[in-house]
C-alpha cells in the first residue's frame, strides 16, 4: 500500500499535541522530557498511520479567542437552561429534529462545527450526511417553526464563524460575498 | 493588623468552594433531567450536555486546591479529551435510537430527518447501515 506522503507542516499540529499530551501526563516540561516526547510523537505518528486532516491553511487567533469566550458563556447559559427545563418541564418537553445544511463540505469544518453545536447544551447531531453536508440535528425545547429557523440559524453562524477562524480561502471569500449579498 | 484580613487564599477557596458547588448542581441537573425527560434523544442532552461544564469547574476547583501550576495541563487534557469523546459517543447513541425508534413522534414539532430515513430503508431494504451518511 502506498502512502500519501504528509509534509511536516500538516502534521505539526498533531505532533505538538501528542508532545502536550506526554508532558501533561508525566507532569514535567523539562528540555530532556520533551525532547524524548518529541521522539515518540514521531514514532507513533509513523507507526500508526491516519488519514490527514486537511486543513484550510490558515488559523485566524484573533477570530478565535472571542469564539472560545462566546463558546464558553454559551455551555454556561444552556447548562443552566436543561436544568430548568428538566425541573420545570420534565416530560412534557417538546423537541424537534431539524436538517441544517451546511455551506462547507470539508470534513473538519462539518466535524467542528457538529462538535461545538453537540456541547452546546440543546442541541444533538443525530444524522450526518457526508455527501450533502447536511447535519439532522435534535433540539430540545423546539416547539414551532421560528424554534426551529432560531436553531438553523444558530448552527449557520456557527459554521460562518469557525470558516472566519479556519476555513480555506475560497470557503471565506464565498461567505464575505454571501454576507454582502 | 488588618481587621478583615482578605488573603489571596481566602479569595481562591471562595472561588473554588463556589465552583465544586456549581459543579455538583450540574451533576444534579443531569440526574434530574435524566428522571424526567421523556425519551431517549432529550435524556441525551441531560446525561451528556451539562457534565461539561459540571467537570470543568470541578477540574478548576482542583486546579485552584492543589496550587501548583504543572496540574494544570494535565487538568487541560483531561477536560479537552471530554469536549473530543462526548459529541461522539451522544451522536453514536443518538443515531442508534433514532433508528430503533426510540423516541416519542408526538413531542416532535417537526422531524426532517424521517422521511430521508425512510427512503433510504426503501431503497436499500432492511439495510440499516445504508442511511443517508453512506449513500
Amino acid at each position: 500500500m502506498s502512502r500519501r506522503r504528509v509534509s511536516l507542516r500538516q502534521e505539526l499540529p498533531l505532533l505538538i499535541w501528542l508532545l502536550f499530551v506526554w508532558d501533561a501526563l508525566w507532569q514535567d516540561f523539562s528540555p530532556g522530557n520533551l525532547l524524548f516526547g518529541a521522539l515518540i510523537a514521531v514514532v507513533v505518528a509513523r507507526l500508526f498511520y491516519l488519514p490527514p486532516v486537511e486543513l484550510g491553511g490558515r488559523f485566524n487567533v484573533l477570530r478565535a479567542i472571542p469564539f472560545a469566550a462566546t463558546f464558553l458563556a454559551k455551555v454556561v447559559a444552556a447548562s443552566f437552561q436543561i436544568l430548568y427545563l428538566a425541573v420545570a418541564k420534565g416530560p412534557r418537553v417538546i423537541s424537534a429534529v431539524v436538517a441544517v445544511p451546511l455551506r462547507s463540505h470539508s470534513d473538519l469544518l462539518v466535524t467542528a462545527t457538529g462538535h461545538v453545536i453537540s456541547l452546546i447544551p440543546g442541541s444533538l447531531v443525530v444524522e450526518v450526511d457526508r455527501s450533502t453536508s447536511t447535519l439532522y440535528i435534535h433540539g430540545i425545547n423546539v416547539r414551532n417553526p421560528e424554534d426551529a429557523a432560531r436553531l438553523r440559524k444558530d448552527v449557520r453562524d456557527t459554521e460562518a464563524r469557525l470558516i472566519r477562524i479556519m476555513g480555506t480561502r475560497d470557503e471565506l471569500s464565498a461567505l464575505n460575498q454571501e454576507a454582502a449579498a | 493588623m488588618n481587621p478583615e484580613p482578605l488573603s489571596a487564599d481566602a479569595v481562591i477557596d471562595a472561588v473554588s468552594a463556589v465552583f465544586m458547588v456549581l459543579g455538583a448542581l450540574m451533576s444534579l441537573a443531569a440526574a434530574i433531567g435524566l428522571l424526567r425527560f421523556p425519551d431517549l434523544m432529550s435524556r441525551m442532552h441531560a446525561a451528556t450536555k451539562p457534565q461539561v461544564l459540571g467537570l470543568f469547574l470541578l477540574l478548576a476547583a482542583v486546579g485552584l486546591q492543589l496550587r501548583t501550576w504543572w496540574v494544570w495541563p494535565v487538568l487541560a487534557v483531561a477536560w479537552i479529551f471530554q469536549l473530543l469523546t462526548v459529541p461522539v459517543s451522544a451522536h453514536m447513541v443518538g443515531r442508534a435510537g433514532y433508528r430503533t425508534k426510540h423516541l416519542h413522534r408526538e413531542l416532535l414539532s417537526t422531524d426532517e430527518l424521517e422521511a430521508v430515513v425512510q427512503q433510504a430503508a426503501g431503497r436499500h431494504g432492511f439495510d440499516d447501515d445504508g442511511g443517508p451518511a453512506e449513500r
